[in-house]
């Protein structure tokens, strides 16, 4: 066999499957959002940012992205340099960090509404406390805020692990040398932190990033297990229009909103946490 | 000012010791050479010092301050590595002013100290690289220039040479020479080549499993080896051993010739000379030649003395053929004797 084909013949299944499942789908849900009735129109789209739920399910979901994602990159970074110093009960920490990363998204919100809902377990330990005197409501619609932080909670638990094994892996291929200079010439922990962990973790940040901002453009079952409809956010709006109002157009335009910010997002990660040539290991 | 003051350091992996009770002191602005075998313990005694590891047991003293509990950014000194750990995020710049950024120096004294130092490296046209466009030479060039720029008062080396090639170390290892000899720093310079060590050192502390065997002046430790493991180690090709017995007349027999060996020496002794200190003469050790290797300016002739390997650097005028028979006189105050219990030198 030729070896200039033999690369090609390698990626052929790969290629195969990423168009029969992901370029056609696209393709059709292209074809969806911008057609009606065999011609091109933008009618769809007015449809979807006329709605007067648009514009506060755009912002709760990027708001939501915005204030996750950064909190799980400073947490994993924290447990990661944690982790990494272990010796022996390294394993050990490591598998109870990541048990969440085994619970499906769903499964986790059911788990954060037990805690907060009116018979939770948080009611019941203020009112075992005698700190209030009846539960509370803390995740009906007037306290939008608090199903806000109960969402973000939720998150936080869920799925800073998948950053964290990220940045683990990353931290371990990091060579002792690099502290040893470091710290001779001058840098103490913190120092070494900032100046050789973060820079030489930069291509694993990058992965996790755009990694856990793609998935928290996508967050759909924690927000609907703990708010309902009542914090709305793109991919509930791409499910109800899909489903309960049948308007698969519109809801074709809402999965190309997310697409939009999910590569935007990607593009400016990329952009941010790129590496100079020839500045590699 | 900056005296480095070895007491007692030693140091255990678990049960393994891999230095046992080392004293030894640099003299400011000595060049000190750690030169031994691979795994004898350079690397560990240097890591203590930087503060890299920490003694088991034991004192460091570096320019009159105890140091062995401080860290090492605490203890005024600068380290090329083996591996030169240049960063490879930061540019040749910024490689060669991260101890000076540390230190929170201007701006402006920044500046010039690394064009000083990068001049003195020729590299100043590197500087706004990355190591990864940098050959290893040129590495090796910018780790020497981050310690020089610190103006340390000491400067620890690990084998900063191993990683070249043949001729760039050559090259290297004369301008480190010069560099160092007028940067004022007490430097200790670890190597397993003991050309190098011959080369740069003003004195040469030769390890042997965890222990300092010898220390002292190059020369010295060539022609006065203090046991019989500094002159098998040191010299290419190494010293030649004998045995040898006092006969009657308080005299040494050396397979079949009688010498003059120590006033204080044993009933067993052990007889060395180095290969270029013997010469054909009558009445010498009886050798026969087995190979023949012409070098230039000599021959070295490898031959068997009384069934033992005997090797004797020969001027190359000299027709010799595998099988010959040869009478080789060692230069009398060029002999050698050590203690074959105790492997040390007796005079
Ligand atoms: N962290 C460690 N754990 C266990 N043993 C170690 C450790 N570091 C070094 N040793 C052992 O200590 C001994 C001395 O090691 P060291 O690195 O000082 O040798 P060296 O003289 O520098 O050798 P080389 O010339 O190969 O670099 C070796 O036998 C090595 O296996
Ligand atoms: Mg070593």
């Amino acid at each position: 066999m030729n070896s200039k084909t033999l690369p090609y013949l390698l990626l052929a299944p790969a290629t195969i499957f990423l168009v029969v499942f992901f370029l056609w789908p696209f393709l059709q849900i292209a074809w969806l959002a911008f057609t009606t009735e065999g011609g091109f129109t933008m009618q769809h789209f007015q449809t979807m940012a006329g709605n007067w739920k648009f514009w506060p399910t755009f912002w709760n979901t990027v708001i939501l992205a915005a204030i996750v994602v950064p909190l799980q990159l400073v947490m994993a970074l924290a447990m990661a340099q944690v982790v990494a110093k272990l010796k022996t009960t390294r394993n050990t920490i490591l598998y109870i960090f990541t048990i969440p990363l085994g619970l499906s998204d769903l499964a986790a919100g059911i788990i954060w509404l037990a805690i907060f809902e009116q018979s939770g377990f948080l009611n019941s330990m203020l009112v075992g406390l005698g700190v209030v005197d009846k539960p509370i409501l803390f995740l009906g619609y007037q306290n939008l805020w608090v199903i806000f932080i109960a969402v973000i909670l939720a998150e936080l638990w869920r799925a800073t692990a998948i950053v964290m094994v990220i940045l683990v892996s990353g931290m371990g291929l990091i060579p002792k040398e690099y502290y040893e200079a470091a710290e001779v010439f001058g840098a103490g922990p913190w120092k070494r932190f900032v100046k050789v962990t973060l820079p030489m973790l930069k291509p694993s940040i990058q992965t996790a990033m755009i990694l856990r901002t793609i998935a928290a453009f996508e967050v759909f079952a924690v927000v609907v297990a703990l708010g309902g409809t009542t914090l709305p956010v793109l991919v509930g709006e791409t499910f109800n229009w899909q489903f309960a109002l049948n308007d698969r157009n519109v809801a074709a335009a809402f999965a190309l909103v997310i697409l939009a910010i999910s590569i935007a997002a990607t593009l400016v990660f990329l952009r941010v946490l790129r590496t100079p040539k020839g500045a590699t290991l | 000012m900056a005296e480095i003051l070895i007491k007692g350091v030693a140091k255990s992996f678990g049960s393994f010791t891999a230095l046992h009770s080392i004293d030894l002191t640099i003299a400011d602005q000595e060049f000190m050479v750690l030169l031994g075998a691979s795994g004898c313990g350079k690397t560990t005694l240097l890591r203590i010092i930087a503060g890299l590891e920490s003694p088991t047991q034991g004192e460091v003293w570096i320019g009159g301050k105890r140091v062995d509990q401080l860290p090492p950014r605490e203890r005024g000194i600068a380290m090329v590595f083996q591996n030169y750990a240049v960063f490879p995020h930061l540019t040749v710049y910024e490689n060669i002013a991260f101890g000076l950024r540390m230190k929170k120096l201007p701006q402006a004294e920044v500046d010039t100290r690394v064009k000083r130092t990068a001049e003195l490296m020729h590299i100043e046209q590197l500087l706004k690289r990355y190591s990864g466009q940098l050959s290893g030479g040129q590495r090796q060039r910018v780790a020497v220039a981050r310690a020089l720029a610190m103006e340390p008062d000491v400067i620890l080396m690990d084998e900063p040479l191993s990683n070249l090639d043949a001729l760039l170390r050559l090259e290297m290892r004369a301008e480190l020479k010069g560099v160092l000899a007028n940067s004022k720093t007490t430097t200790i310079y670890v190597t397993h080549d003991q050309v190098e060590a011959m080369s740069l050192a003003d004195r040469i502390s030769v390890m042997n499993g965890g222990h300092i065997v010898q220390a002292a002046s190059p020369v010295e430790v060539y022609r006065n080896p203090a046991a019989r493991f500094v002159g098998s180690f040191i010299g290419n090709p190494p010293m030649n051993f004998l045995p040898a017995a006092r006969n009657g007349d308080g005299r040494y027999q050396v397979a079949g010739i009688a010498l003059d060996g120590p006033s204080s020496g044993g009933a067993k002794l052990e007889f060395a000379i180095r290969p270029e200190d013997l010469t054909i003469a009558a009445g010498g050790l009886k050798a026969t030649a087995r190979v023949i290797e012409p070098l230039g300016a000599h021959t070295l002739v490898t031959s068997e003395v009384d069934g033992k390997l005997f090797r004797a650097v020969l001027d190359s005028d000299l027709k010799v053929a595998p099988g010959d028979e040869l009478s080789l006189v060692p230069k009398p105050d060029r002999v050698r004797w050590f203690d074959p219990e105790t492997t040390r030198a007796v005079n």
